[in-house]
């Protein structure tokens, strides 16, 4: 399966994966070496990086429960910035769909920002469903990987703004989806969901301004009201 | 203690979520017009992701740095640069803009 996977892929698309990986490597060495930094037990960040495996959801846990904060609003705060999840499952669970329960059980956990903008990159369905098990088992790897070293190695990076990192995955996104803004009405969707998300942004919980921007939607479907209500009903 | 039990209740509360979308998608019938919708919902989502992934930071704006770097980054996509250029130019203009005391 693996062998196939990645002459589906092609050399472009995995380097393209790679690259992803690589940097979300470093930024789980930060993870580990922050939560570890914070007075945390050792485990904590690699326990959480497996079974929770989404990036922003565990920096805000850590941080909540580093400030001593209250543990039912970390936990509450790490879902709801998740919750993106839901709709982006919906829209790329064709990548999964016709394979056993068991695979499915495993292809969820591996769901991410990451790897659903790489398969939206993709028209042919053996293609989306290589980027997609090779992106998100990859960067499962590389994850966790980065958050032992940096839960160990201490403060090798604790700083990862220095090198830009948090321009680099805006850009990642913003260069996966472009192809996709080609279309008047998708662009009109975009942009008012991003004036949506960052209108609210100031006012709610991390998350829930992202959930919002979904009803810029509407603004791609322009006057066609019949259009409109039908495919909210469906 | 707890913080295993709070590990697992993020976890399992995520992995719900993430299972969730798969799920509902194989149950339902997706017209052409819906798998349409659906396409757009996700452009939508991530251009919210990236808008506030790339100005806010908290509940505040992040800088100018990052912004900057996400600018010409995109640029770089939009003129067909190649991926590995766009991602390396976005990281290395705001890495030299805070050098250069830019917040």
């Amino acid at each position: 399966m693996v062998r196939s996977i990645w002459r589906t892929l092609g050399t472009e698309l995995a380097r393209d994966i790679a690259l992803v990986c690589l940097a979300d490597g470093v930024v789980g060495l930060s993870f580990g070496a922050i939560t570890v930094g914070a007075g945390l037990p050792v485990w904590l960040p690699m326990l959480l990086s497996l079974v929770v495996f989404a990036g922003a959801a565990q920096f805000m846990f850590v941080a909540i429960m580093a400030s001593g904060g209250n543990p039912v609003a970390a936990v509450v705060t790490g879902l709801i910035v998740n919750t993106r999840l839901i709709p982006m499952g919906f829209a790329v669970g064709d990548v999964l769909a016709g394979q056993s329960t068991f695979r499915r059980l495993i292809g969820s956990h591996f769901l991410l920002d990451e790897n659903v903008a790489f398969v939206i990159t993709q028209k042919d369905p053996q293609r989306r469903k290589a980027a997609y098990w090779a992106c998100g088992v990859a960067l499962f790897v590389c994850w966790n990987i980065g958050v032992l070293i940096g839960a160990f190695g201490g403060s090798i990076i604790t700083d990862t703004n220095a090198f830009g990192l948090d321009a680099a995955f805006p850009a990642v996104m913003l260069a996966l989806i472009l192809p996709s803004l080609n279309d008047g009405p998708v662009k009109r969707a975009a942009f008012t969901g991003a004036v949506i998300a960052l209108v609210t942004a100031p006012f709610l919980t991390a998350g829930v301004p992202v959930l919002l921007a979904l009803a810029g939607v509407l603004a791609g479907l322009g006057g066609d009201k019949a259009n409109k209500t039908s495919a909210a009903r469906s | 203690m707890m913080l295993v039990a709070l590990s697992f209740i993020l976890g399992a509360g995520t992995f719900a979520m993430r299972f969730a979308g798969p799920s509902l998608r194989s149950r339902v019938r997706i017209s052409p017009k819906a798998e349409r919708l659906m396409s757009v919902a996700v452009v939508v989502l991530f251009a919210a992701l990236i808008a506030t992934s790339a100005l806010i930071e908290g509940h505040g704006f992040a800088g100018i740095a990052r912004p900057a770097g996400v600018v010409v980054g995109g640029v770089l996509a939009w003129r067909k640069a190649p991926f590995v250029v766009v991602v390396i130019a976005a990281a290395a203009t705001a890495a030299l803009l805070r050098l250069a005391g830019v917040p």
